[in-house]
């Protein structure tokens, strides 16, 4: 067995694009800025020169334009990878994701599917002010005829691509921004992972922190934290918010019946309270105190430091709502 | 396809889409047709013109006004009106009604009721060709209330960027619901909009099908022989409300019937008359063949079944795995 080398999340999503290039002449990657600039968090950096204009292209600030392209495009037999800058700009391509991509192959009795992969990176916490900082996958997992993906850790950054391209169906791959530079190891032996499964990240008996994304690395340094004062908490990533892994959500309230949802969108309507629905009407007698949940909150994400800190969940918040829930 | 249509094909072709839609309009009045029907009438020559400049391998994007575009697409009438009934043998197997249609046999690609959501999906279809090298054309259909979305603006500009091969048919029947062209337009030269993008861009008669036929297979030719996009601007009326639900208090009687004086159909069949190149009898005998077949279609809807409540969840997503 090879030994696993270690790689940034960046360079992790960069190897599966140019695996997926190589691998399929019907993949190609448009978005703005993916190609002469690089990508703008340098994901697509060096791609342009690898496979030409043709499969790395640059396309105008027309979001509903190129996803729309890219739905087309997938309706037509390719299989385009879409890069939307941020979730904040796909805003403007939600009539293209939601009216068409959602919808076409239902609509249409099941003549139509949309192999499309939509990649975009999301989430706040670099004091980019409200306009950059939505953390809006919750939404997009409200919505049938979507697959919403959030690779949480090295090795899902590598995999998840080629599974969502082999997909029939139109996937969102959610990438924390704050996640790019993250190491993490990559077993040399690796393969295609399902967009169908949880994952539990750390085992515990005590208590159970459910989250995804870019919650998972302050997630675990809480649990880490709470092992420091005694409590074991396990931790579930969801990886997927759309369809989500109910039967792993159930298993883990019952293992350790009591359960903290960390979640950076905010509570009201958002996929925290998907679960905590999930949990009261699944599994409500398991529990032995309140489902509790750290969240986002309920303000537009501001700009100073000590403000966008206090507005986005926190270790130590994670913390303090596992010992709580503990002590009762 | 559109030098072997004769002109009396080309109007066979309008008149089935009038007498099917004036069937629609006595079905829906009968509820056996329910939601929103918008109708095409007044605006048959566009989309005969057109699919007649088209190949069997080029692909279709309609409008929610569509039952024209996919009757003269080819698509079965019977299929067409057991969607309107909601009847799983429907085209769309009832999910999508009368602004709904689909046909993967025959690239049409539906059908889609929000204002301008087709133009991307165009300028993808034909992305895909032009990555492939394919020669195939995409034809897509909008009003000209659609010019007034951002997505058109963006979709002309991706065409013309990437050089794609487009056909822009804009349907301008003056109306958006009931918001006129000049009240809702500065610039209400729809073709100097495209102009700018550096897209060819034509004004058309579109009550006459000689003219759309003409003009869509020039500009189907010029696309296909790698042209870019065309932009096309047919000037036409839509002599029915809206959709069933609409007073027309936006417009004049006065107006329509102005109008109606150079109805596509009626005009065409003077002009066949006149020129001695379609009797009273060859006439009489297109009708009763229509009428046919439009009974044949209606009575296919009737004998349609119900797609059984356990399928609701079906095609959510796609059966049957990877792909």
């Amino acid at each position: 067995m090879n030994s696993p080398r270690t790689t940034t999340y960046r360079e992790a999503m960069r190897e599966a694009i140019r695996d997926a290039m190589n691998r399929d002449d019907r993949v190609f990657l448009m978005g703005e800025d993916v190609g002469r600039y690089g990508g703008c968090y340098a994901v697509t950096k060096g791609l342009l020169e690898e496979f030409g204009p043709e499969r790395i292209r640059d396309t105008p600030l027309s979001e509903s334009a190129f996803v729309g392209a890219g739905i087309g495009a997938a309706l037509a037999g390719m299989r385009p990878i879409v890069e939307v800058m941020t979730v904040n700009f796909s805003l403007l391509a939600l009539d293209q994701i939601v009216n068409t991509a959602a919808l076409y192959l239902h609509m249409s009795g099941g003549q139509f599917n949309v192999p499309v992969v939509i990649r975009m990176a999301t989430g706040a916490g670099r004091q980019l002010a409200a306009q950059h900082s939505h953390s809006l996958e919750g939404w997009y997992a409200h919505v049938p005829g979507l697959k919403v993906a959030t690779p949480a850790t090295v090795e899902d950054a590598r995999w998840m691509l080629s599974t969502a391209l082999e997909d029939p169906d139109p996937v969102i791959i959610f990438e924390h921004a704050s996640m790019y530079n993250m190491e993490g190891e990559l077993p040399l032996d690796g393969g295609p992972v399902d967009l169908a499964t949880a994952a539990v990240r750390r085992s515990g008996t005590d208590l159970s922190l459910i989250t995804y994304g870019g919650s998972l690395p302050k997630t675990l340094a809480a649990a880490e934290e709470l092992a420091t004062m005694g409590i074991s908490a396990g931790v579930l990533d969801l990886r997927v918010l759309r369809p989500l892994d109910t039967d792993a959500i159930i298993a883990a309230v019952s293992a350790t019946h009591r359960v903290v949802v960390v979640d950076e969108g905010w509570k009201t309507g958002g996929i925290s309270a998907e679960i905590a629905a999930i949990i009261a009407e699944n599994a409500v007698w398991e529990l032995d105190g309140p489902i509790k949940r750290v969240c986002s909150e309920e303000v537009p994400v501001p700009y100073s430091r000590h403000l966008e800190e206090a507005t986005l969940p926190q270790v130590q918040d994670i913390v303090a709502a596992g010992r709580d829930l503990v002590a009762r | 396809m559109s030098a072997s249509r004769s002109p009396k094909d080309l109007l066979r072709e309008m008149l089935r889409i009038r007498r099917f839609e004036e069937r629609c309009a006595e079905l829906y009045q009968a509820e056996k047709i329910r939601g929103f029907l918008h109708l095409y009438i007044g605006e048959e020559a566009v989309a005969v013109g057109v699919m007649g400049a088209l190949e069997p391998q080029d692909a279709v994007v309609a409008t929610y006004r569509e039952h024209g575009h996919a009757l003269a697409r080819g698509i079965d009438p019977g299929a067409i009106m057991a969607e309107m009934y909601g009847k799983l043998e429907g085209c769309s197997r009832g999910r999508g009604g009368s602004m709904h249609l689909f046909d993967a046999a025959k690239r049409f690609y539906g059908g889609n009721a929000i204002v301008g959501g087709g133009l991307p999906l165009a300028v993808g279809l034909a992305l895909a060709d032009h990555l492939r090298g394919s020669n195939r054309v995409t034809a897509v259909f909008f009003g000209e209330g659609a010019v007034a979305e951002g997505e058109f603006h963006e979709s002309m500009n991706l065409a013309a960027l990437w050089h794609l091969p487009v056909l822009f048919c804009c349907e301008n029947n003056l109306y958006a619901m009931g918001t006129a062209l000049e009240r809702s337009e500065s610039q209400t030269r729809l073709t100097l909009k495209a102009a700018s993008y550096e897209v060819p861009a034509w004004e058309v008669d579109g009550m006459d099908v000689l003219a759309v036929g003409e003009a869509a297979g020039k500009a189907v030719e010029s696309v296909r022989a790698g042209g870019g996009p065309h932009f096309l601007e047919f000037r036409t009326f839509r002599f029915r409300a809206h959709s069933m639900f609409d007073p027309e208090l936006y417009r004049s009687k006065e107006e329509v019937e102005i109008w109606k004086q150079r109805d596509p159909v009626e005009v065409f069949r003077t002009r066949l008359k006149a020129d001695g190149s379609l009797s009273d009898d060859e006439w009489e005998q297109m009708e009763r063949e229509v009428t046919e077949e439009i009974d044949g279609a209606v009575d296919f809807a009737e004998r349609g079944t119900w797609e059984p409540i356990e399928e609701l969840t079906r095609f959510v997503y796609s059966e049957g795995g990877s792909s």
